[in-house]
């Protein structure tokens, strides 16, 4: 393949070798699987141990408060089914902005005759508490919202809309798989009951993500069979998935502020170019800049050109963005999210991600904005042939 | 060559990632980063293509269509998605279900599940080789049974079902049959454009894959439905939603493609040390082998040594990484589930090791096995009384225990 710059990071990131390397001998010499009583047993559980003891230190929680998962889809559809499956059918909230791990299996309780409660987003793409607090009320069991939105980058007011829906009486559960790894992250201090990450997001591997549970969060498991996670997730732990997911925990937090620096950085010189003399005549429009976003993240779209073509003339100048959420990249309907926010449907077809990370440069930013440059003029060009 | 301690006779348990399987996953974890859902760059469409080249070896390996394949987290989830997603799915059909006592806890539990919820469930024993009885099977089956669930191969004791014949039976009554094939993929050839199964589950870690990934088998011809157990962006279709993890499913694809191409030789090799083994342990009295020996895996030996204590052996046997009952639930002191379906007594049960052959098993590695088990098994039936009460003749069961 050849050099690409990656601006996708909130679809992925590549793994740490530091990550690598410590997952490499959990798949040859300590393969022993967790639940043996021997020897390479008792190694394997001990790994598993370490690696949750990281977790849960990376959150602030204890480590019998992590149940390992496959991944944010899947914590997200354990605090979805799991929670409703011990409770009485009501009412669950969730903003207009969550991510179809959220949307779907909320949905998917309608039919078990549960009731929906949608909680709008202000035109910068923050969720309504006020609209929450109008509506919650009697019957609110439920409730989820995303800390930090894969698109736009918003970071939300969790610790308020956590108290307004627990007061209603709900359990309450944040999506946090964009924003560990971005931000300073304690589970206490967002006053929910249940909360997702997802190691790939932040320089871990595929395939491991976890739910963090609350004291008072009742569960039922919803993949069954054989005991593992405290009863609340069956499965062979993926051992070297789970000491990849410590150790980019541990690396996570060590970085935090010398990342966080870095990313604002860019992100700033980005958005500094898009309005700055060479660029300002093509009008882009940054969604959400009003409002307190991920230091990685620019959400923007340039009125009259079209989303996905740019998408593909920025692949070819060598720039790697997403459009939206990856999970959806290849719909060409308009974001929701955006839909949600006022944003003109036309506009919001126009909608380009930049999601930086650690290994990107001021060079490759500015190199950036050079290639916007030109694609735009280019397109615009074609736009002008008549047809 | 010099043995490594301890020798590793627990490939049911797990195994040890193949080499040439970790050297192809490895730089996907590395340059080829990718989210294989990005449509919108090289990145993606590489994790994308390396997806599909999986997909096709792992459908290549059981005679099925790559459309035919949903990935997993592992045969736990399959399991899972399976049944539950059947079960509700053709809820209509019927609410009745059919197992066999001795399946995995991962379908054991799902049913247990579904009877909360209003469905039922028949368990059925198994003859005392470990074989589905086929006559009761018939008797079982119900206008309203709408989903079979028989493992391929049994975990603990290594014997083959005739899926074939479970299968025809299911087709003829409309109901649908699901295979847990995790101990089998590698073991015994599968052809499903040949078997009637409907929905079989994969795991890549029992054929020298890594953990954590698996799939499901989901007939096209006829058409199987399930109702989806995870919800979200539409990943594999709609039945399971989640980004897919490329280093594990490049994984899983090396190390079907590799078993595959070697399976035939290496189960002949894997065939004459089991037997071997087995030579040498039943060359001691009172020891009794656990399941059909003709219907088997020939990775599988499971043995009970009568009057020996179940956790001295296992303590004596330190040298060797076995198990005593299934890996999954071998943390509580229950006697297994399995022998005592096959009727084994409590005792009998707990003085059971398994020995589970793989591809890096030496010869060495099994003589100094049954040297290892001839000494220790010597040795602790010198301390038992029982062994020397049965010594002299007497019939323990005849015997009035005393209470203190």
């Amino acid at each position: 393949m050849r050099a690409h710059t990656f601006f996708d990071h909130n679809a992925t990131t590549p793994v740490d070798p530091a990550v690598v390397a410590a997952m490499l001998p959990f798949w040859s010499e300590y393969a022993a699987n967790p639940s043996s009583a021997h020897r390479s047993g008792v190694a394997a559980r001990k790994a598993v141990d370490a690696a949750r003891e990281q977790v849960a230190a990376f959150a602030g929680v204890l480590p019998s408060q992590v149940v390992f998962t496959s991944g944010g889809s899947e914590a997200n559809n354990l605090f979805v089914r799991g929670a409703a499956a011990r409770l009485r059918a009501g009412r669950m909230a969730l903003s207009a902005g969550e991510h179809a791990c959220v949307r779907r299996p909320a949905r998917s309780l309608v039919r078990e005759g549960w009731q929906l409660l949608d909680v709008g987003l202000d035109a910068q793409g923050r969720i309504r508490g006020d609209e929450l607090a109008a509506k919650a009320g009697e019957g609110l069991m439920l409730a989820s919202f995303i800390a930090a939105h894969n698109e736009t980058g918003v970071v939300q007011d969790i610790p308020s809309l956590a108290e307004t829906a627990r007061s209603a009486g709900a359990v309450v559960h944040t999506d946090a798989v964009q924003w560990a790894g971005k931000r300073s992250l304690r589970f206490d201090d967002l006053n929910v009951d249940a909360l997702s990450l997802s190691a790939h997001k932040f320089y871990g591997p595929k395939g491991i993500g976890a739910l963090l549970v609350g004291k008072r969060l009742d569960l039922r498991a919803q993949i069954e069979g054989g005991g593992h996670e405290h009863g609340l997730r069956a499965g062979t732990e993926n051992v070297p998935a789970i000491v990849g997911f410590g150790v980019a925990c541990e690396l996570a937090a060590a970085r935090l502020q010398a990342d966080a620096a870095h990313l604002t950085d860019l992100r700033d010189r980005l958005l500094a170019g898009l309005r700055g003399p060479q660029l300002r005549h093509l009008g882009a429009v940054v969604f959400g800049a009003e409002a307190e976003r991920l230091p990685n993240t620019v959400y923007f779209a340039i009125p009259g050109i079209d989303g996905p073509t740019l998408l593909l003339a920025l692949d070819d100048a060598g720039f790697a963005l997403g459009s939206g959420s990856a999970c959806s990249s290849g719909d060409h309907a308009p974001s929701p999210t955006l839909l949600g926010m006022g944003v003109d449907p036309d506009l919001a077809r126009g909608a380009l991600r930049v999601s930086l990370g650690r290994s990107n440069t001021r060079i490759q930013v500015d190199a950036f904005l050079d290639a916007l440059q030109t694609c735009t003029t280019g397109l615009r060009g074609l736009a002008a042939v008549a047809v | 060559m010099s043995l490594k301690f301890p020798i590793y006779l627990d490939y049911s348990a797990t195994t040890p990632v193949d080499p040439r399987v970790v050297d192809a996953m490895v730089p996907y974890l590395g340059e080829l980063y990718g989210n294989p859902a990005s449509r919108s760059h090289p990145y993606g469409w590489t994790a994308e293509d390396a997806v599909e080249t999986a997909r096709a070896n792992v459908a290549a390996l059981i005679g099925a269509d790559p459309k035919e394949i949903v990935w997993t987290s592992g045969a736990t989830e399959s399991n899972n998605l399976a049944i539950k997603g059947a079960a509700h799915f053709y809820a209509s059909k019927g609410k009745h279900l059919i197992t066999l006592k001795t399946e995995h806890k991962a379908v054991l539990d799902t049913l247990r599940e579904l009877e909360r919820t209003g469905f039922e469930v028949t368990y059925l024993d198994p003859r005392d080789d470990g074989l589905l009885d086929m006559d009761a099977f018939k008797a079982a089956l119900r206008p309203d049974t709408s989903v079979v669930s028989i493992m391929f191969v049994n975990n603990e004791i290594g014997v083959i079902q005739d899926v074939r014949a479970i299968g025809a039976l299911c087709r003829a009554n409309g109901t649908v049959f699901h295979v847990d094939a995790a101990q089998a993929t590698g073991k015994v050839a599968i052809n499903l454009a040949e078997l009637p199964i409907d929905l079989m589950s994969l795991c890549a870690h029992k054929t020298y894959g890594p953990k954590g990934i698996g799939a499901l088998y989901v007939r096209r011809k006829p058409r199987i439905r399930l109702e989806a157990q995870m919800h979200g962006g539409g990943h594999e279709r709609g039945f399971r939603s989640g980004t897919l993890p490329t280093h594990q499913i490049v994984g899983m694809g090396e190390a079907f493609r590799i078993a595959r191409e070697e399976m035939g030789t290496e189960n002949e090799r894997i065939r004459m040390l089991r037997d071997r083994l087995w030579a040498g342990l039943s060359t001691m009295d009172e020891v009794y082998l656990n399941g059909s020996l003709e219907q088997r895996v020939p990775h599988n030996l499971n043995v009970s040594f009568a009057y020996v204590e179940g956790e001295s052996l296992i303590m004596a046997i330190k040298d060797i990484a076995v198990s005593s009952g299934s890996a999954c639930t071998s943390a509580s002191l229950e006697p297994s589930y399995v022998l005592r379906a096959l009727g084994r007594s409590d005792e009998l049960a707990h003085s059971s090791i398994r020995f589970s052959i793989g591809r890096f098993t030496t010869e060495e590695e099994i003589d100094y096995t049954i040297a290892l088990l001839q000494a220790k098994v010597g040795k602790l039936r010198e301390m038992s009384p029982l062994w020397e009460m049965v010594q002299s003749g007497i019939d323990l069961n005849s015997v009035q225990w005393a209470a203190h």
